[in-house]
């Protein structure tokens, strides 16, 4: 099967040419740097996002705290991802980079606060 | 009165940025005004990633960026941060009056940086028809709502515009459960980044309308549905081409204005076009000793462009007070 893509890796933005078997790359054209054909592979055979989203502190000072995962998830773990994001509390202080939940979902990555929460400065 | 050598409006990106490199030029006696409880400005509710890479080389959210800044602002000693505090007036001889809890003060400063962002194109400036329905937010505000307050603004959403605030509002909405009819753009492409018409949009399988615009809202007490046509080449709709979207909530996603309200309050000149300053150079304002950084000067497309701008800014601050220039790089 034949599919169409943009390389997003910079903003040239080739348009790929994607030669697949079942879920597998077999070749790619139209990329003008080799980081086009990794990328096509990486979205085609193991699609990955970041997952940012923000959760519950019971704080005033705070209300929403934003996290991340530490690392890339697989795509179709996106949705069950916010499920139990949706349940998460963080009512303790917690400084930019800890980790609110360590080995997320079993997933590898830690869920990351990306601010700080409790007393605001100064 | 109390008199200070340079006051900085707004700890955000701009401010944050121009705050550091005047103390790093020289600057002794730095007063920072930001009205929010948090130091950071936009960058706090912009939580998702995108930020720094070209500062930080680095993939950092909006408060990640922040953080990096506000940690050294409250390390410098040169600078102090007066939070909770709103800017109401700024005189042409460099007088601000602000309000902060229980307390209205009044500082004559040597030199002004204005680092008060912009704020976004309302409904009210796009031609809309039809009822003024609740449901109808600025998409800015909705992301707010959503990663500030923690509020879920509707079930079903349109969105108008695809810069990537309504992008990444598509997708964060969708996260939340809600359900992103649409997005509809009067241009020919999207004015968003490739990236986030992909991880926005094509991953949750969100529709792009290019060469569309809104004809109308309907709606009583709450919107009901919009009304959608396709446009020709004037972006006049293209009769018999029109198709309704039932949905609650409308995001509005025009553009951004740069906010200048002080620097017109003080008597400097402004370009009616971009409500920007008009000045002869960068950072520059008709009244001397008065600087303008970030989206106040001009609205950028990347954080690490706007704290670029600022850092300039705030050198040429210490250089008005007599510092020196030296251009001793910038925070990575
Ligand atoms: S293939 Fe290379 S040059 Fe083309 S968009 Fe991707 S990274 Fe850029």
């Amino acid at each position: 099967m034949n599919r169409l893509m943009i390389c997003i890796e910079c903003p040239q933005g080739c348009r790929l040419s994607v030669e697949t078997g079942g879920s597998r790359v077999i070749s790619v054209t139209g990329q003008e740097c080799e980081c086009g054909e990794n990328y096509a592979r990486q979205e085609i055979e193991n699609p990955v996002r970041t997952l940012t989203a923000s959760v519950l502190t019971g704080s005033p000072a705070l209300k929403m705290l934003p996290v991340r995962t530490s690392a890339p998830i697989p795509k179709e773990k996106i949705f069950p991802a916010m499920e139990e994001i949706k349940k998460i509390k963080v009512p303790f202080p917690v400084e930019t980079g800890d980790a609110v939940v360590k080995n997320f979902m079993g997933l590898g990555v830690d869920l990351l606060a990306t601010r700080k929460s409790g007393r605001s400065f100064p | 009165m109390t008199e200070r050598e340079l006051v900085i409006v707004g700890g955000g990106p701009a401010g944050l940025a121009a705050a550091l490199a005047a103390g790093e030029a020289g600057v002794k006696d730095i007063l920072l005004i930001e009205r929010d409880q948090h130091l950071g400005g936009i960058l706090n509710q912009c939580i998702h990633t995108g930020f720094g890479l070209h500062r930080f080389k680095a993939e950092l959210t909006g408060p990640e960026y922040a953080d990096r800044f506000v940690k050294t602002v409250e390390k410098a000693p040169e600078i102090e941060v007066s939070l909770r505090s709103f800017a109401v007036k700024l005189t042409g001889d460099r007088v601000i009056t602000y309000l902060k809890p229980g307390a209205m003060e009044e500082v004559k400063a040597r030199a002004v940086i204005l680092a008060t962002g912009c704020r976004e194109r309302t409904r009210e400036m796009i031609p809309i028809c039809g009822s003024r329905p609740a449901g109808v937010y600025p998409a800015g505000l909705a992301q707010k709502m959503i990663n500030l307050e923690g509020w879920i603004p509707g079930k079903e959403a349109v969105i108008v515009g695809s810069g990537d605030i309504g992008l990444i509002m598509a997708r964060r909405m969708t996260l939340e459960g809600m359900k992103v009819k649409a997005v509809i753009e009067i241009q020919k492409t999207t004015r968003g980044l490739t990236r986030n018409v992909v991880q926005c949009l094509e991953d949750y399988g969100i529709p792009l309308h290019l060469r569309h615009k809104i004809l109308k809202i309907t709606g009583r007490d709450r919107v009901e549905k919009v009304e959608v046509v396709r446009v020709d080449d004037n972006f006049a709709g293209i009769p018999r081409s029109g198709f309704e979207i039932r949905c609650d909530t409308v995001l509005i996603s025009v553009g951004l204005i740069p906010e200048n309200e002080l620097l017109e309050m003080a008597g400097a000149q402004i370009d009616p076009k971009t409500n920007g300053p008009l000045s002869a150079r960068v950072n520059f304002t008709s009244i001397p000793g008065i600087f303008v950084c970030g989206n106040a000067f001009r609205v950028y497309d990347l954080a690490d462009n706007v704290s670029l701008d600022s850092e300039s800014a705030g050198r040429s601050a210490a250089e008005y007070l007599g510092k020196g220039s030296a251009d001793r790089g910038n925070l990575s």
